[in-house]
């Protein structure tokens, strides 16, 4: 069966998604060296070390991500976070900075590492240098890629790979992109944020609400409709005579109809998105996961209802995974 | 200090091109980094012309490296990576996967667009043969400062974004191609339209970001003018400019006069913003707080 690996925000988010049948949970520690460093998530050393008793006691693993990219001066920050993590029984860490893999390699060499979506490694020669050079045992996708490029990857590599199929959608290859700061000082490589609350003002400007980041302003919707979350990449702007959703539309990852085509792609692991989600929200798309993971592991149909009220009222993509997207 | 021509991030015309490297040829310039970074689709049109500005280059004295690209997926953007080591030339990585066609040893440069962004990662890059790093633009000067050292105490030349739209993010998705709706694989080449980008403005019209074809850029040219003298008390070896399509010469001339403290930050820069795109400058990812912020006079 693929292993389904499941966000988790907070201690009770990480009990909801184990008892709801995540197979791994992924989470981070309260501090600069996680990708969802956001006011009020997260796990001291102490909450982790009894996350990880609480899952193993369940048969679930944990996976610490400590993916940001260490600021120069200030690595043994993220070095500590490595050690709590080995120290808390962590099944594996989730790394993307290649002085921080060398680090674990070296000096934690029986923590098993997984490289982070966040060091884009989008083909086989990249994944098998990280294989090779720091003993990286499975590899999360980036976004970038179609299912048949994900096939011919796995079919050159001896890792096991992992991709995401539910959640927010990063369009550009991550860890590579520096929008976010180029408009607020935070970013996601550096400070584990994007598009940050912090630096989002709504304004009430006639008919329209304005919301901007930044200053700058990334969508304007009619005062009362629903205004979605200025994130950068699927704002409204302009560029010559055109106006829309250059980048991206404001709409999410679902790639529940592919998990098939990905299984047979030699997938190994499925991801959900979602760290700063609630624990009911969790516990309702990880019940419905593993239905879909059971479903495709005896040969049944995928329990397509299971997902369809998720979406709703959301609009959704297959992102990268269909060629057409791009 | 001396300076870095990164390589250009456009889809200009073989000409273009060919006239770019003959006039940077007797630019006061260092060295030259060249070769196709954003699309391998565009390769084919103007490939001919590297060998002959690669001659061009050398025998006017400069230093030349060949650049990878940004972002490797296909086959063949895999074999010509591998090529790219059979040059005889250094090659600047800019996606990390050309490590894998470099012999274990053989000396390489690091672009900007590979995250180093503290000392593990720089260690781990020189103690693999990298010879030179460009820094990520996004980076603020205490990191630069910190890494500038280790640079210097290792002997390898570490250069910082001087001069140049920013390299802000790259795609799978080409938003050229978007913008005519059209998927990107039957694109007909349209980002060849926008020698500097496509700009893309708020609903508000403020100027904000430019794409150019799966990359997106910054509206604002990053300039350094008003740091040179922060990067140079940090030990920054180099400064790099980045190609556009308008008085190119004015702004390698113009830099070298900064270098050499005939002219001031504010000359520069007024000097330099009728050619730059959109005629705005920015500074912010160097002295804060938002990538887009500028320190000198609007």
């Amino acid at each position: 069966m693929m292993e389904l690996v499941c966000p988790a925000g907070t201690p009770a988010a990480l009990r909801a998604a184990v008892e709801a049948g995540a197979h791994a949970v992924y989470c981070g520690f309260a501090d600069e060296t996680n990708a969802r460093n956001f006011p009020g998530l997260n796990f001291t050393p102490e909450d982790m070390a009894e996350a990880v008793a609480f899952a193993h006691a369940r048969g679930a693993k944990v996976l610490v991500a400590i993916n940001t990219f260490p600021r120069a001066g200030a690595e043994p920050l993220w070095h500590r976070a490595l050690a709590n993590a080995e120290q808390a029984g962590a099944d594996a860490v989730i790394l993307a900075d290649l002085g921080l893999l060398a680090h674990a390699a070296d000096r934690h060499p029986n923590l098993r590492r997984h490289l982070s979506v966040q060091a884009a490694a989008a083909n086989p020669d990249a994944i098998n240098l990280y294989a090779s050079a720091f003993g990286v045992r499975r590899v999360v996708l980036p976004r970038v890629l179609t299912v048949d490029e994900i096939a011919a990857i796995n079919r050159e590599i001896d890792v096991e790979t992992e991709v995401f199929v539910f959640g927010g959608l990063c369009v550009m290859a991550e860890g590579r992109c520096s929008l976010s700061s180029y408009a607020t000082g935070q970013s996601p490589n550096m400070n584990g944020v994007c598009s940050p609350a912090s630096h989002v003002v709504y304004a009430e400007e006639g008919r329209d609400l304005a919301a901007r980041l930044g200053g700058f302003t990334i969508h304007r919707t009619p005062k009362g409709a629903p205004a979605p979350y200025p994130t950068l990449c699927k704002g409204c702007f302009t560029s010559g005579e055109q106006t829309g959703h250059i980048f991206e539309d404001p709409v999410s990852l679902d790639a529940t109809h592919l998990i098939p085509q990905l299984a047979r792609a030699g997938v190994s692991a499925l991801k959900i998105e979602g760290r700063q989600r609630s624990r009911a929200y969790v516990a309702q798309v990880v019940r419905a996961f593993r239905a879909a993971v059971e479903a495709q592991a005896a040969g049944r149909p995928l329990p397509a209802s299971a997902l369809a009220r998720l979406t709703e009222g959301q609009a959704a993509t297959a992102g990268a995974y269909a060629k057409t997207w791009r | 200090m001396d300076l870095t021509i990164g390589p250009n991030f456009f889809f200009w015309q073989a000409e273009a091109v060919r006239d770019f490297y003959r006039g940077l040829a007797s630019a006061p310039v260092a060295r030259v980094v060249l070769g196709e970074l954003v699309c391998s689709k565009r390769l084919p049109f103007w490939q001919v012309e590297i060998p002959g500005a690669v001659e061009t280059l050398l025998a006017a004295g400069k230093e030349v490296a060949v650049t990878s690209l940004a972002l490797i997926t296909l086959k063949r953007e895999r074999k010509l990576t591998a090529d790219l080591a059979e040059m005889g030339l250094p090659v600047e990585v800019n996606d990390l996967s050309a490590l894998a066609h470099l012999p274990e040893g053989r000396p390489f440069w690091v672009g900007p667009l590979v995250n180093v962004y503290n000392e593990g990662t720089l260690r781990w890059l020189i103690r693999r043969g990298a010879t030179r790093v460009c820094l990520p633009p996004e980076l603020g000067l205490e990191s630069v400062a910190v890494l500038a050292r280790l640079g210097r105490e290792e002997g390898v030349p570490v250069e910082v974004w001087g001069h140049g739209r920013l390299p802000l993010a790259i795609s799978g998705r080409c938003y050229h191609a978007r913008l005519h709706d059209r998927a990107k694989d039957s694109c007909q080449f349209v980002c060849g339209e926008d020698p500097d980008g496509r700009d893309v403005e708020t609903l508000e019209g403020q100027p904000f970001l430019a794409v150019n074809g799966v990359q997106t850029l910054s509206q604002s040219t990053a300039s350094m003018a008003h740091q040179v003298d922060a990067l140079r008390e940090a030990g920054v070896a180099a400064l790099r400019l980045s190609p556009q399509a308008k008085g190119f010469d004015r702004v390698c001339t113009g830099w070298d006069a900064r270098l050499r403290g005939g002219l001031s930050a504010a000359d520069l820069s007024a000097a330099l913003r009728p050619d730059v795109p959109g005629g705005r400058l920015s500074d912010g990812f160097l002295k804060g707080p938002a990538g887009a912020a500028w320190s000198g006079a609007a």
